[in-house]
């Protein structure tokens, strides 16, 4: 089971309290009247499903309630960071190194 | 009972004979009480605990407990109040009246759940035979407050007490939570 850091609680707790939310910084598009159906397509159904270093929302929906975003490896399955939904994306390549891959 | 620090807010109800009692660990239900959600913006914080009569936790997990008041910690803009049954009125419209104009949300959410009282040297013990944290004291000391998983339904959890604890979960979970807390709590008798 994973455990997983919660930034707003400030603890960490087993995957049991979490629900996975999805890829993580995939804006909506900005004016939905003038957006195509390819973008729209693009926007709700396309994921980059990487192999490695991925950008995951996750929500503590059995704690705080609050959605956050973190830093995963889906090889390993090891969390490389844990941060709140207003920061920015960390350096993911920074991160991979650090991780040694 | 002795350990109870908030023994005027979470009192066994008197009517009710113990859920168990062995000589390590008893469960008692706690006797109805008010409860209150209320959700707001940092800027109102102090206002409400101010109408409220106890300070709103800003620290994760926190609790702040006065005469006859609580006031637990959920998420970061996200309070649970506890106060006694029969003051429900007067503590809504209180806050309600110093809130006037901040955008918040208080609601009367008393009837939601039900709340045991689990105490004894193998209290954590009990609760660890369905919750996956560590309540050690250095890790969950006294004060902490939580929302967890307790095998499949959610509940609060507040160590009130070394030995004490408050477990609450939603009514019609309840006698899943109370059902299963009991059978576990065979393995203690038999040992």
């Amino acid at each position: 089971m994973l455990l997983i850091y919660c930034p707003y609680c400030e603890v960490e707790r087993p995957e049991t309290e979490f629900h996975n939310g999805g890829e993580a910084h995939i804006a909506r598009p900005a004016d939905p009247s003038k957006t195509s159906d390819e973008e729209w397509a693009e926007f709700l159904y396309m994921r980059s499903n990487v192999k490695g270093i991925a950008v995951e929302r996750w929500r503590h929906i059995h704690g705080c309630g609050r959605f956050f975003n973190v830093v995963r490896d889906t090889v390993s399955d090891k969390i490389l960071k844990v941060y709140k939904v207003d920061d920015p994306m960390p350096d993911l390549e920074a991160l991979a190194k650090e991780a040694g891959r | 009972m002795s350990d109870l620090l908030a023994n005027d807010v979470i009192t066994p109800d008197a009517g009710e004979t113990p859920l168990l009692s062995l000589p390590d660990v008893s469960i008692l239900k706690a006797a109805p009480m008010t409860r209150l959600s209320l959700r707001l913006r940092k800027a109102a914080i102090p206002a409400a605990g101010e109408a409220f009569g106890a300070n709103l936790p800003v620290t994760p997990l926190g609790a702040e407990i006065s005469a006859k008041r609580a006031a637990l910690w959920m998420g970061p803009d996200e309070w649970t109040l506890l106060a006694p049954e029969d003051e429900l009125q007067a503590v809504f419209d209180g806050i309600e009246a110093k809130l006037d104009g901040q955008p918040h949300s208080l609601t009367d959410i008393s009837h939601r759940s039900e709340a045991l009282i689990v105490s004894g040297p193998k209290a954590s013990w009990l609760l660890n035979t369905g919750i996956f944290v560590d309540f050690s004291l250095e890790k969950f000391p006294v004060g902490t407050v939580t929302r967890t998983i307790f095998h499949k339904s959610p509940v609060m959890i507040w160590r009130t007490g070394e030995d004490t604890f408050v477990v609450e979960a939603w009514v019609s979970f309840m006698d899943y939570v109370a059902g299963i807390l009991v059978e576990s709590a065979q393995e203690l008798a038999a040992a």
